[in-house]
Order: C-alpha cells, then structure tokens, then sequence
C-alpha cells in the first residue's frame, strides 16, 4: 500500500535500500545531498550530482533526463550523515523550461528494489521556480524516516544548496550545468545514424584475412534480430531540403529517407589479398551523392575519434602499469643491492615499449586508411563542403538548392595534426555562430596583439557569410551587419564591394536597435503565422529569404534593451530562419554577468586562429578547429561574391 | 586444437542462424574460422521471456527489463562498459545494439545484442567479460528461456549457445568472456549467478573470472 505524502507529510521507511523514482514532462537533473546533524551540507563532496554521481550510499544520473531511478542504501552512507536531501531542478538551455510551473508536477517514489513501493509524492504548488527539495531521508531514534519537502527556489539549483548552507554552491551549480550540457558551445551537434555497424571493419577484415571485399549483404545475420527494429528511427535523420519557392519541385517523400537508405552505388573494387581496399568517395550511405558524402565524412570523423581514443587507452595503460612495476622494482629489497633490481626495470620497460608500439601501429594503419579515403573524398566535395583552395570554386555556379551542410573548417588531432576532418554543420544553422574574438588559451592567439586578432575575427566572419551567400540559392539569404563603431569597414569590404548588403552595416545605438527591431518583428511575425498555421497572413514584403545577423564589437553600441532583442533572436531566430553571427570578446561583455551566459552557450563558438576548444560527439576528445583560409593572393573569395550578386539581379529582374 | 575442431564440425552442418554448441559452463571454444584464421566480428546475442506467475490471474506476466553489458578489461583493471547508457565503447570496438526494456516473445531471437570486432579490440584489452542484470529487480525465477549465444556476424552462424538455468534467487548472470588466447581469441561459458542491478554491483562477482 502506497502513501501518498503531501507537502510536509513524514512516514516511517521499513527498508534501507531504496530506489526514488523520478519522472517529470521535462528533462531534470536530479541530486542529492548529504547533511549533518544539524542539517548542513559540509562541503561539495557531501553532494551527489551528474558531475559527481555517486557517494557511499547513493547515485544519482549522469544526465537530465525526465525519468530517474536513484539508488540509496541508507546504511551505507556514513554515520555522521543524518540527512539526505532528494532535489530536482531544470537545466538551463535555449528551449528548455526556466520554471517548474511551466511543466508538468514531478512525481517521485520511493520503495525498495524488488518490491511496492512505499511512498508517492507529486511535488505541486511550484510556479517561477527552477529547483525544489522534493525529498528528505532523516535519521530518528536509529531509524531512517522520510518527508515531503516540496520547498522551491526561484534561484535555481546555486539558490537551492546556499540554503542548505553549502559555501560556494555557485561553482557546484555551473559544474551541474557543464555535465548535463556539455558544452553546447562546445559541441558539434548530432552525428548522422550510423547504418552500417562498423564502417571499416570489412576493410580491416579483408586486410588481414585476405577476405574479398565486403559483401553488400551481410546474410541472414542481420534478420536474426528481434522483429522490432532496435534503434529507432533517428530524429535527427537526414531530411530532404525544405522545399522553397523557385526551385525545382522536389518529388521526395519528406519522411522516407528515416528509413534504411539504398547502398552506395559506387562500386567498392575488391582489395587485393592482403591490402586494405582502395577508398572511394561517396562510400556511404545516402540518397544522393551529397548525402553520400554528407556521411562519409562523419564516418571518417567518428572512425579518427574512436580508433585515437584506443590509442591513448592503451598507451595510458602502457604507462600506469610501467610506473607501477617501477614502483615494485623499488621496493623491492632484493633491488637494493646493487644490479638486482635492473633486470625488473628493464622488463617493465620493454613490455611498455612493445604494448605502446602495437598501438602505434594499430594507430598508424587506421590513420593511413583514413588519409588515403581524405585523399580521395576532398577532391570529391561539392563547393558548400570544399576547401576555399578546391578547384571546384572556380568552377562554381550559383546553386539552385539549398545543400545539407555547410563547412565550418577543418577538425584535427595532435596524434597527425595533417589529416584533417572537415566540420560540416546542418543547414539551415541549427544555432547561431560566435566567432572569438578574446584572447583565449590559444597558442595561436597569445602571439597576435589584440587589435589583429579582432581584425581577423571580423575577417572570418566575413568569409563564412561570403560561403553561406554562395552556396544558398540566389536570393535565399540575406546578411545583416550591425558595426556599432564603424571599425570593421575593412573587414566588411568583400561584402560592400560586391553589393551583396542590401543596407550599409548598421553603426551607432540608433542603428543597432533599428537593425534588431526589425529582426525581431520579423521573428515574431513569422512565429505567429506559424503558430496560427496562417503562412499566408503575412506582409507581401516581407524578405522570405534566410536572415544573418553579423555583429561586431558586442555590446559596444548596446543598451539594455537590445542586448535582450538579441537573446531574443539568438533562442527564437533559429526556427524560423534568423541567425547570429557574433564577433566578441566574452570579456568585454563581462559586466553583463550571467545573464548573458545562455547567450554564449547557445551559440557555436569557432576561432579566428587554430584552437582546440570542440568537442566530438562520441569520445569528447579536444579538437583543434581551423578556420577556412583563403589561399594567399587568391580572389576566390571575391570572384564567387561576384557570381552571386549577378545571379541576385537577374533572379530580381 | 580440439575445441576449435569442434566448432568447426559442428557449424559446417548447420544453416546459418541454427544452433551451435551448447556450451556447458566453464567450457571453452576457440573462435577460429573454418579455414583457418580467426573470426573478425562476433554477436554476443541475448534473448528471455517474462514467466508466467502463478496466482490469481494465472496467466499474467510482468515486464521485465534484462541489460547486457560487456565489461573490457586490460590485465584485469576494467577500461570501458558498453552498457545501455554507454552504447559504444570509446574505441568503437564493442556495440550495443540498444535497450529491450521488456524482453522478446522469447521465439528465439536475440532481445539485446552486443557485437564485438575483434579486429578493432584495443591492444591492450584482453577480456571482454558479458553480463547480464535484471534492472526491474525482478529474479531469474521470473525469467524463462533466457539464452545467451554467439554468432559469427560476418555469415550469421552460431558458433556457441549456452542457456541459463532458469529459477534461482539471483538477479544477475555473468555469462561469458571472451579474452585473447594466442593470435586469437576464445569464448568461456562462465555462467555464474550475482546479484546487481547494474554492472557496478557485479564487479566484484565479475573479478574471479579474469
């Protein structure tokens, strides 16, 4: 028989082991604190959360996720704990609930494993609040207890462990935020569904073996799965571009390519026995050859993560288990008397140097495989995924579609810093751009002064919206520029020159706040008419084409008011085709405190210089990004900027 | 090498997907091809149906939500968990196929899978333990045909298939390993009883085995 608490309600626990039961609408991230006598949380090490899961006697989740199972064992949390506070609170993040009056009342439960449960209680009541003590173990007269809290902070979760008297509860507050999010800004958004379990696999096989290529159908073996599919249809599968106005009619079925697609048809030729297979682009999945090389690359990104990942795993292992064998050879007594104890030291030595020259070489084997496939998939990549130096620039035409993706740059690792991944992101931008332009831990960047590296910010920026009007059909997208103090001009000349800005940059507060205002009303309007499902409501002039906002010099030129226009457009924009493009120096916003601290996660943060601050989605491995150069002396840059404003005046005529 | 041999007789009748050895625990098969050289990539297949419970409502069944995790193992220190919440081990080698959170028609076929390249397996690894947990803590006494096999996932053969016994007070299994043995590698039907919701539980039920 359930009891079902109200707020304040205690009841007796006839178990120690005990799971709470957590299931909220909304992704939650829950944690748990362990309180003295007098109810005080020591320190942060008293205090379970998805950064620091678990402590004697209890673990909580890794992640925000809107169903929990939390595991206590009350006796095994130390004996000086008296208390263990159960509480919830929501992540922060673009999209997601900032109050629990906004989402449905959280239930938990609580009982023992294997059993009924032996209390409920559904935390009601709360409204601005964005963290709540749901629950309380409490020790009474040797027996643990149990109560219904239900106390909320609008302060959030930093608000919620000041209360419980736990000193700098902000820094555990932000390493909350950091683990459930892990670095949005950080991150390269969601991989493609893989569709072939290991892509290199029949590669590796055949080397070895001496197998024949790999077989399209892998037999029988793939039906001896159960009948229901075992991961679902990806959310974020591939979908065909948006249909827009004046481009041919796209016959496809908006939904189909969730499902398995077809084979690649490039026809891999069987490697010689004992050599690996030749490469060839487009080797993946796909319905076209761009969504074939879409995915290509991604498998070469996942595929240099993962086997990098192997290589310093086993080299890591290589090295603790030498120090540990120096260690024995030392204390050993017999290796006190002179000579003895080198035999033991030399044999630790060679087993390290043979375990870590057979992961070199199983990092080298993969690293040539993937070298020759970057050999021959770079020449293949259409304009949107090139390197400014690929010839297909100069053979570049306005397009008549939209493509998937768009290169940011280039992605590399310091174990062959030459083989470089290209960062392709999802069009249309899922989430704005910022652009560092802060002195940050870059070796890159310390060596330039400051007025260079914000030259240069600026200059990358330029070239990413000169990359993005080219590969959108003519017409399609259009670039703001808000430049505050004019200080961008030069920057900002390939883009002037070409007449690609329908207005010169904004400059001046009067000119920022005209420029966001209009954006905004158009964010608004556009939301409306979808929200009404009235798309046919809106003003005949309204600009239909995809929106970029460059700013520069953030928040020079900023008052209030606009700094929350442009939160506004930064979490709304998105969705309805409205996009930032920050040039800043965190720093110089830095008297805005934390309220602009969403603003910049929300974003993608790239550099001018070489850094390595992203993350990928597998291993979370560091990165090195590259911003795309334009080859020295090269007029690529404006040739293709040339292309497009005349393919912009016929398509206006 | 005679239990390779075995495997070898033994999968050349069978058409692909039928049974394989059944393994009794703590036997050992190598994992070699039929023409010499070794497998490349192995399914470590699980499959278990609810019981029915006896009582009032004779027939009903329960849900219940086995996990297969694969633990890695370098000289006996575990390195990574492929488990439902980490699908892929950091190095790519060890999938899962994703989570069954109430068990098939038990027809036979696998509910969860684990599929292991060998080739890919970091150097340093050695073991590769396979475990199964009831995470709805329900025992195996409510579990029936519960299986575990493995199957060559280059042809689909099953090479080994060993069954657990059904009805004890025990919430976990530890199934089977799979280590390096020369230039290739083995399975051992392990077969142990633990109890543990999750892998963590069973770590020290796991270490015996290494």
């Amino acid at each position: 028989m359930t009891a079902e608490l109200v707020r304040g309600q205690n009841h007796p626990l006839p178990h120690t082991r005990l799971d709470i039961r957590v299931s909220a609408g909304k992704p939650v991230v829950a944690a748990a604190m362990l309180g003295d006598e007098a109810g005080r949380v020591q320190g942060a090490e008293w205090v379970a959360h998805p950064a620091q899961p678990a402590l004697p006697g209890i673990e909580v989740s890794r992640q925000a996720t809107a169903d929990h199972l939390l595991a206590v064992d009350l006796n095994a949390v130390p004996a000086s704990v008296h208390r263990v506070t159960v509480l919830l609170a929501l992540p922060m993040g673009p999209g997601r609930p900032v109050r629990f009056g906004a989402v449905a009342a959280p239930f938990v439960s609580v009982g023992p494993p294997d059993g009924d449960e032996v209390v409920s209680y559904t935390v009601t009541g709360l409204d601005t609040e964005s963290a709540v003590v749901a629950l309380e173990f409490y020790r009474r007269q040797g027996a643990w207890k149990v109560r219904a809290v239900g106390q909320g902070y609008a302060g959030g979760l930093a608000a919620c462990l000041t209360d419980q008297g736990l000193d700098r509860a902000g820094e555990v507050a932000a390493v909350v935020q950091e683990a459930v999010e892990p670095g949005l800004s950080r991150t390269l958004g969601t991989p493609p569904p893989r569709t072939t379990e290991v892509r290199h696999n029949a590669a590796a096989a055949a080397a070895t073996a001496g197998d024949p290529g790999p077989s399209p159908d892998p037999g029988p073996a793939s039906g001896t799965t159960s009948g229901a599919d075992p991961q679902p249809s990806d959310p974020a599968a591939p979908q065909p571009p948006a249909q827009t106005h004046g481009g041919p009619i796209n016959y496809a079925h908006p939904r189909r390519q969730s499902t398995a697609p077809p084979p690649p048809p490039p026809a891999v030729p069987p490697a010689e026995p004992g050599r690996p297979p030749v490469p060839v682009a487009g080797d993946a999945t796909g319905w076209s050859m761009e969504e074939r090389l879409y995915n290509q690359v991604w498998g070469m990104f996942e595929d240099l993560a993962r086997t990098t990942a192997a290589y310093r795993s086993a080299v890591d292992f290589a090295d603790s288990r030498l120090d540990q064998e120096l260690d024995r050879a030392l204390s050993d007594p017999r290796g006190r008397l002179a000579g003895a104890g080198d035999p033991a030291r030399e044999a630790a030595r060679a087993k390290h140097e043979e375990l870590t020259g057979r992961a070199r070489e199983a990092l080298d084997r993969d690293l040539a495989q993937l070298t020759a496939e970057s050999e021959v998939v770079e020449p293949a990549l259409p304009p949107a995924f090139a390197r400014w130096d690929s010839p297909v620039w100069h053979g570049y035409r306005v397009p008549m579609e939209i493509p998937m993706a768009l290169r940011l740059g280039d992605l590399h690792l310091p174990e062959r810093s030459d083989l470089r991944i290209p960062m392709l992101v999802r069009l249309p931008l899922e989430r704005g751009l910022w652009v560092d332009s802060g002195r940050s831990t870059s070796e890159a960047a310390v060596t330039l002064d400051e007025a260079r590296l914000r030259a240069l910010a600026m200059d990358t920026a330029v070239a990413h919206a000169a990359r993005l009007l080219a590969v959108y059909p003519a017409g399609e997208f259009t670039v703001h520029v808000i430049d505050p103090a004019g200080s961008a001009a030069r920057s900002l000349a390939p883009l002037m020159r070409s007449g690609l800005l329908d207005e010169p940059p904004a400059a001046g507060a009067q000119g920022v706040s005209a420029v966001l205002a209009k954006l905004t009303q158009r964010v608004d309007l556009v939301q409306m008419a979808v929200r009404g499902g009235a798309a046919d409501a809106l003003p005949p002039d309204l600009d239909t084409a995809q929106q970029l906002l460059i700013v520069n010099d953030f928040p020079h030129g900023f008052d209030d008011r606009a700094v929350t226009q442009l939160r506004y457009l930064a979490d709304e924009g998105p969705a309805v085709g409205v996009h930032l493009l920050m040039v800043a120096d965190r720093e110089d916003a830095s008297a805005y405190g934390p309220v602009l601290d969403p603003l910049w996660r929300s974003l993608l943060r790239i550099t001018p210089v070489p850094d390595d601050h992203l993350a990928d989605p597998w291993v979370q491995h560091a990165w090195t990004y590259e911003p795309p150069a334009v080859p020295e002396g090269s007029d690529v840059l404006g040739q293709v900027l040339a292309k497009v404003a005349e393919a912009r005046r016929t398509w206006r005529r | 090498m005679e239990r390779g041999q075995r495997v070898v007789d033994v999968s050349k009748g069978n058409a692909p997907g039928g049974p394989g050895v059944n393994l009794t625990k703590g036997q050992a098969i190598s994992l070699e091809k039929k023409g010499g050289g070794t497998l490349t990539a192995v399914r470590m297949g699980l499959g278990w149906q609810a019981a029915p419970r006896r009582g009032l409502f004779g027939s009903r069944t329960r849900e219940i939500d086995l996990d297969a995790s694969a633990v890695l193992f370098a000289d006996k220190q575990p390195v990574d968990v492929v488990f439902f919440r980490h699908l892929v081990s950091d190095d790519g080698s060890v999938r899962h196929t994703g989570d069954n959170l109430v068990g098939g028609a038990g027809q036979g076929g696998d509910d969860e899978a684990i599929l292991v390249d060998l080739q890919r397996v970091p150097v340093h690894i050695d073991q590769i333990v396979f475990t199964v947990n009831s995470f709805t803590g329900q025992t195996f006494q409510e579990v029936q045909n519960a299986f575990c096999r493995i199957v060559d996932e280059t042809n689909g053969e099953e090479l080994a298939r060993y069954t657990l016994d059904g009805g004890g007070q025990y919430t976990a299994q530890i199934m089977a390993k799979v280590h390096r043995a020369g230039s290739g590698w083995q399975m051992t039907a392990l077969g142990n009883s633990a109890n543990g919701r999750t892998f963590q539980d069973l770590m020290p039920s796991i270490l015996p085995h290494l």
